[in-house]
C-alpha cells in the first residue's frame, strides 16, 4: 500500500502539486487497494474506474500546465450509492434498482466533477438508506475495518468503511437521522451533517426528504470542511436549498474559542451510556476546559420524544418517495404478472427488504385517513418543539456536545432481530435532523476493545464553520485521528 | 317523469380541470406541446426517476393568480403543496402534487343570468400521463397498456363551484361562462373535446324545500357542454326512480356513456382511494405578496361580461352581443374593427350577417379567413361615405374572406361605385318608364305597389349601383 494513502487530503493534494504522485497514480493506487480490501470489507456496490481515471487524468493536465487545480481536485473519493452518478448503476443497495443505470447527474456529482475530483465507486449502503448497521444492504454486508466482525454502522456504511480503510481519502453520505455521524462514529473517522438546506438534494434518492442531508466523510476535519465547501450552495433544482453563499469552512478552524460556552447534553449522558464512551466524553469535557471553554450543563426536555417522531416523519415521507419504485418505467419488475394490481404488488413485495417494507407500511399507517391527525400532525407538531428546544438552548452556548452514539460498534447480526433496539442507536443523532442543525461525528476515543467512539457536537443552522472549528480544535489536541485501522 | 321532477329539487356542483397554457411544464423543464412523439416531451423529472425533485413554474402560479381575480377570488398570502397519493402507470411519481388545504385562490363567484354561482377554490395540480390500452377497443379485454408521459405535469387549475346550481341548463350555463373567463384571460384553450378543460359533475336531488341535500353521485366523462346537460339529464331521472321506489341513491363515482346516453358506476364510496395527502417536503409553502397580486390584477384583460355589457351599450342587442362575446375570435375582431372608427350597428350587421354565415359553412374562424379588421373598417367606410351601396358591401365581403383583397380596389376594378349622379339617373329612369307603358297606366291606376317594380329596373339596369334615396325621388318626380 502507498502509504500517501494514509494521508490527509490536505497533504495528498499538497503531494499532487509538488509532482511526488500524479492524480492518475494516486487514484490508481486507491482503486487497487479498494479492490483488494472489497471481500473483506463489502463496502462497494460497484467501481467507477473509467469516471475516476478520466478526471484524474484532467488534473494532470493541469497540473501539466502549471495551472491552478481547484479544492480536492485529484483526491480519491466515493459516492454513496443513492446518489446518481450519470451512465453508472445506481442501486440505493436495493433488488428493485439493481440493474438502474442513472440517466443523470446529482447537483453534488456535477460539483465534484466541475472540481476534478475522482469518483472511484459507489459505496454500499442499507437499502434506500434505511438502518443503522449495514446490515440491511439487499447484496452484501459492510464489515467494520477496525474489526471484521462488527458492523459500521448506518446507514452510509460503505462510505465510512472506505474511508476508514484508506482506500478512499474522502466519501459523500447522506444523514436522515444519523447515517453519517453513526458511521463515522463505529469507524473512527469524521462525518459530518449540515444544516438543512445547505446541500442540495437534486440526484440524492430520497428517503425522507424534509430530513435527508447530503455530507462529508473525511479522517480529518480540515478534509471534511473543505468537501463541504465543494459540494454546498444554492441549487435552483433544489426548492429547499437555501439561497446563501458558499463559505470557506476552513477559514476558521484555528479560530480562539477560549472564552466559549459548550453545552453537554445531559439527557444523552444516562440511561444505556457505556462506560468507556462515558469515560470518552468526559475526556471531551476535559478538553475543552483545557481550551479555556466554559462548560454548561443542558437538558433537552423533548429530546426523548425524537425517536417517537422521527419513525412518523421519515417512514411516511418514505412511504411516498418510494412508491415510484413500481416496477413500470425503470428497475426491477417481477415476470409475467397478471395484471395491473399484481405487477404493483409483486414488483414491490419481491424488490423491497423487509426494513423497507416495514418503513413503507409505518408510513402508510400514520397518513391513513382518521391517523393523520394522531400521527403525522402531531409529529409534526413534537418536531416544531424539538427545533424551538434547540433555538432556546443555543441562546445560551455557542455548541452541543454529546455522545454520537450510546455504544461502539456491535456485532454483525447482534440487533438484526430487534427493530426497536437498532432504532435506539439513533438517539443522539437524530434530533439534529429533526431540527436541521449542522452536527458531526468526531474520533474521540476507543473502548477497551480498540473499537472507536464518536464525540458530536451540534452548532445552530448555518454556524458549520464554528462547528468546524471547535472539531478541528478538539482534533488537535489528541493523536485520535492518526491512529488508523489496521486492515 | 316530467311532473315527478316537480317535486323534487337538483343540486349540482361542478369541478372543472383547466389546463393552463403555459409553454413548460408545472415542475419540470419540459415543453407542454400537444401532439408530440410518445414519451418525447420527458426529462427525469417527469418520469419520477429515482433522486429528483421538483420546481414549480412561476408562470402557473401568475396564471392561477389572474383566473382567481376573474372569478372574483380572494388570493391568500400564503398557499401550499401537497401529495395526492395512489398507484396508477400514468402517474409516474406514486402521487399527484396538488393542493390540499391550502389552495392558490378561495372564495369566488361567477353571476350568470342574474344569478350567483359561489366558487369554493381553486388549486394548482399537475396533470397525470395518458394510457393507450391495446389489443382491443377499450381497455376491457385489451392485452397491454402503453404509457405516454407527454402529458404528464401539464399544468391544470381544478376550480371547485358550490352546489349553487339548480338545473343542468344552469351547470350549463356556469361551464360555458368558465370557459369563456378562462380563455378571455389567456391561461386556457377551453377546449372540452380535446380534453384541456374537462369537467366532474356532483349532482344529488331532495325533495322541494328540503334543507337537506340528498345522496350525491360524481359524474366523470363529460367531454362536451351537450354530454354535461344530457348526463345531468339522465341522472336526475335517475335518482327520482330510486328515491320514488323507495330506495335510496349511494354515494358513487359514475361515468357518462356517451354512445349509450346513459351513466353507469365506476366505482363506490367503499372503493374510493384514501390518498393519504400530506405536505409536499419538496416544495417550500408559497408566500403570494399583494404586490405580486396587483402586478397580476394590471394585466387583466376585459372579461366577457364586462363586454358584453359594453357591447350592449353601443346599441348591439343582448342576443348579438352574446352570439359575439361566445366566439372570442369574433369578439376581438369586433373590438380591433371598432377602434378604427366603424359604425358598432354597421359593423355588427355584417359580423351577424355575412360573416357569420360564411364561417359557419366553412365551418372556420375568422382568423382561417384572409379578412383583416382594417379591410372591414375600409369597407364600412365605404359604405358610410356613401361610396358604395350597402348592397354592394354586402356582395364583395365575399371576395375579401376569401382572398383579402380590399374593399376600394375591388370597388374600382369592378366600377362598383355608387350613382349618385341625378341627371344620369334621371335618364336611365325615364328609359324604365318609356319601356314598361303597361306597369306606368297600372301604377298610375292606384297599383301603389309596383313604384318597387320601378325601384327594382333601375337597379339592374344600374347593377345595383344606383344610390337608393335618390332613384326614389327621381322615379316619384316621373311617374307623378
Amino acid at each position: 500500500m502507498n502509504e500517501l494513502l494514509k494521508k490527509s487530503a490536505t497533504e495528498q493534494s499538497k503531494a499532487l502539486k509538488n509532482k511526488e504522485i500524479s492524480a492518475v497514480e494516486l487514484t490508481t493506487e486507491a482503486l487497487t487497494r479498494t479492490k483488494s480490501l472489497e471481500d473483506k470489507l463489502g463496502a462497494f456496490n460497484s467501481f467507477t474506474e473509467e469516471t475516476a481515471l478520466n478526471t484524474a487524468k484532467k488534473v494532470d493536465e493541469k497540473i501539466a500546465k502549471g495551472e491552478e487545480l481547484p479544492l480536492l481536485a485529484g483526491i480519491p473519493l466515493v459516492l454513496k450509492d443513492n446518489m446518481n452518478l450519470k451512465g453508472s448503476k445506481t442501486t440505493a443497495s436495493s433488488k428493485i434498482l439493481e440493474n438502474f443505470v442513472s440517466p443523470y447527474n446529482a447537483t453534488i456529482t456535477d460539483k465534484l466533477l466541475t472540481n476534478m475530483v475522482p469518483i472511484i465507486g459507489k459505496a454500499n449502503l442499507d437499502e434506500f438508506a434505511m438502518g443503522s448497521s449495514n446490515e440491511n444492504s439487499a447484496f452484501k454486508k459492510v464489515h467494520n475495518p477496525w474489526n471484521l466482525n462488527k458492523v459500521p454502522g448506518g446507514s452510509s456504511g460503505g462510505s465510512a468503511a472506505s474511508v476508514a480503510a484508506c482506500d478512499a481519502t474522502l466519501a459523500l453520505g447522506s444523514d436522515t437521522g444519523g447515517s453519517i455521524r453513526l458511521p463515522a462514529s463505529f469507524c473512527g473517522i469524521v462525518g459530518m451533517k449540515p444544516t438543512y438546506g445547505r446541500v442540495s438534494r437534486y440526484g440524492l434518492i430520497a428517503f425522507a426528504s424534509s430530513l435527508d442531508q447530503i455530507g462529508p466523510f473525511s479522517r480529518t476535519v480540515e478534509d471534511a470542511a473543505n468537501l463541504l465547501e465543494v459540494i454546498s450552495g444554492h441549487d435552483e433544482k433544489d426548492s429547499t436549498s437555501l439561497d446563501i453563499p458558499v463559505e470557506h469552512f476552513a477559514g476558521h478552524l484555528n479560530d480562539d474559542i477560549k472564552g466559549k460556552k459548550v453545552g453537554v447534553i445531559k439527557d444523552l449522558m444516562a440511561e444505556g451510556v457505556t462506560d468507556d464512551v462515558a469515560k470518552a466524553i468526559e475526556n471531551a469535557i476535559d478538553t475543552y476546559k483545557k481550551l479555556g471553554c466554559e462548560i454548561v450543563e443542558i437538558s433537552l426536555p423533548k429530546l426523548k420524544y425524537s425517536i417517537g417522531i422521527y419513525y412518523i416523519l421519515a417512514t411516511a415521507e418514505c412511504s411516498s418517495n418510494l412508491a415510484r419504485f413500481d416496477g413500470v418505467r425503470y428497475g426491477y419488475r417481477t415476470s409475467n404478472p397478471e395484471n395491473l394490481m399484481d405487477l404493483y404488488t409483486r414488483t414491490r413485495a419481491e424488490g423491497f427488504g423487509p426494513e423497507v417494507k416495514r418503513r413503507i407500511m409505518l408510513g402508510t399507517y400514520a397518513l391513513s385517513s382518521g391517523y393523520y391527525d394522531a400521527y403525522y400532525k402531531k409529529a409534526q407538531q413534537m418536531r416544531a418543539l424539538v427545533t424551538q428546544d434547540f433555538v432556546e438552548t443555543f441562546k445560551n452556548v455557542d455548541i452541543l456536545i454529546s455522545p454520537t452514539c450510546p455504544n461502539t460498534a456491535f456485532d454483525l447480526g447482534a440487533k438484526s432481530s430487534d427493530p426497536l433496539a437498532m432504532y435506539l442507536t439513533d438517539i443522539a443523532t437524530i434530533s439534529a435532523n429533526l431540527a436541521g442543525i449542522p452536527a458531526m461525528s468526531i474520533p474521540a476515543g476507543f473502548d477497551k476493545d480498540g473499537m472507536p467512539i464518536g464525540l458530536q457536537i451540534l452548532a445552530p443552522q448555518l454556524q458549520e464553520s464554528s462547528l468546524f472549528n471547535f472539531a478541528h480544535k478538539f482534533e488537535q489536541e489528541h493523536d485520535f485521528y492518526k491512529t488508523l485501522a489496521n486492515i | 317523469m316530467e311532473n315527478l321532477r316537480d317535486k323534487y329539487e337538483v343540486v349540482i356542483g361542478l369541478e372543472v380541470h383547466a389546463q393552463l397554457k403555459t409553454k413548460s411544464k408545472i415542475f419540470a423543464p419540459d415543453s407542454t406541446e400537444f401532439g408530440q412523439e410518445p414519451n418525447s416531451l420527458t426529462c427525469p423529472i417527469t418520469l419520477g426517476m429515482p433522486g429528483v425533485l421538483p420546481v414549480l413554474n412561476k408562470e402557473c402560479v401568475n396564471m392561477g393568480i389572474l383566473t382567481g381575480l376573474a372569478l372574483h377570488c380572494t388570493i391568500p398570502h400564503r398557499c401550499k403543496f401537497d401529495r395526492k397519493q395512489y398507484f396508477y402507470p400514468d402517474l409516474p411519481k406514486g402521487y399527484q402534487i396538488s393542493q390540499y388545504d391550502e389552495p392558490i385562490c378561495v372564495n369566488g363567484y361567477i353571476d350568470i343570468n342574474g344569478k350567483r354561482i359561489g366558487i369554493t377554490r381553486a388549486h394548482l395540480e399537475e396533470d397525470a400521463g395518458k394510457l393507450v390500452h391495446a389489443g382491443a377497443n377499450g381497455i376491457a379485454g385489451s392485452t397491454y397498456s402503453l404509457v405516454d408521459l407527454n402529458r404528464a405535469g401539464t399544468p391544470l387549475l381544478e376550480i371547485v363551484s358550490e352546489p349553487d346550481m339548480r338545473s343542468p341548463e344552469e351547470a350549463r350555463n356556469y361551464m360555458e361562462e368558465l370557459r369563456s373567463i378562462v380563455r378571455y384571460v389567456g391561461v386556457c384553450d377551453g377546449n372540452l373535446e380535446e380534453g384541456s378543460m374537462r369537467c366532474d359533475a356532483n349532482i344529488s336531488i331532495m325533495p322541494k324545500g328540503s334543507k337537506e341535500f340528498g345522496t350525491r353521485a360524481e359524474i366523470k366523462n363529460l367531454n362536451s357542454f351537450a354530454a354535461l346537460e344530457k348526463a345531468l339529464e339522465f341522472e336526475i331521472d335517475r335518482q327520482i326512480e330510486i328515491v320514488e321506489e323507495g330506495g335510496e341513491v349511494v354515494q358513487e363515482t359514475r361515468l357518462w356513456d356517451e354512445g349509450m346516453k346513459e351513466t353507469m358506476t365506476m366505482r363506490g364510496k367503499e372503493d374510493a382511494h384514501d390518498y393519504r395527502y400530506f405536505p409536499e417536503p419538496d416544495l417550500m409553502p408559497l408566500e403570494i405578496s399583494d404586490e405580486w397580486v396587483e402586478k397580476i390584477r394590471a394585466t387583466m384583460p376585459e372579461l366577457p361580461r364586462a363586454k358584453r355589457e359594453r357591447y350592449m351599450g353601443l346599441g348591439l342587442s343582448e342576443y348579438d352581443a352574446n352570439i359575439i362575446v361566445e366566439q372570442m375570435g369574433l369578439a376581438l375582431f369586433f373590438d380591433k374593427v371598432l377602434t378604427l372608427g366603424a359604425n358598432p350597428k354597421t359593423a355588427v350587421n355584417f359580423i351577424m350577417g355575412e360573416i357569420s354565415a360564411y364561417l359557419k359553412e366553412q365551418h372556420c374562424e375568422i382568423s382561417d379567413t384572409k379578412l383583416t379588421p382594417e379591410n372591414l373598417a375600409e369597407l364600412l367606410d365605404l359604405i358610410e361615405k356613401k361610396t358604395i351601396s350597402n348592397n354592394i358591401g354586402k356582395q364583395i365581403i365575399f371576395d375579401m374572406l376569401k382572398d383579402g383583397t380590399s374593399a376600394t380596389k375591388i370597388v374600382e376594378a369592378k366600377g362598383l361605385s355608387q350613382i349618385t349622379d341625378e341627371s344620369a339617373l334621371k335618364d336611365i329612369a325615364q328609359k324604365v318608364v318609356d319601356n314598361n307603358a303597361s306597369q306606368v297606366e297600372a301604377y298610375r291606376g292606384g297599383k301603389n305597389q309596383l313604384f318597387g317594380f320601378f325601384v327594382g329596373q333601375v337597379m339592374k339596369e344600374t347593377k345595383g349601383r344606383a344610390n337608393p334615396q335618390a332613384v326614389n325621388k327621381i322615379l316619384k318626380e316621373i311617374l307623378g
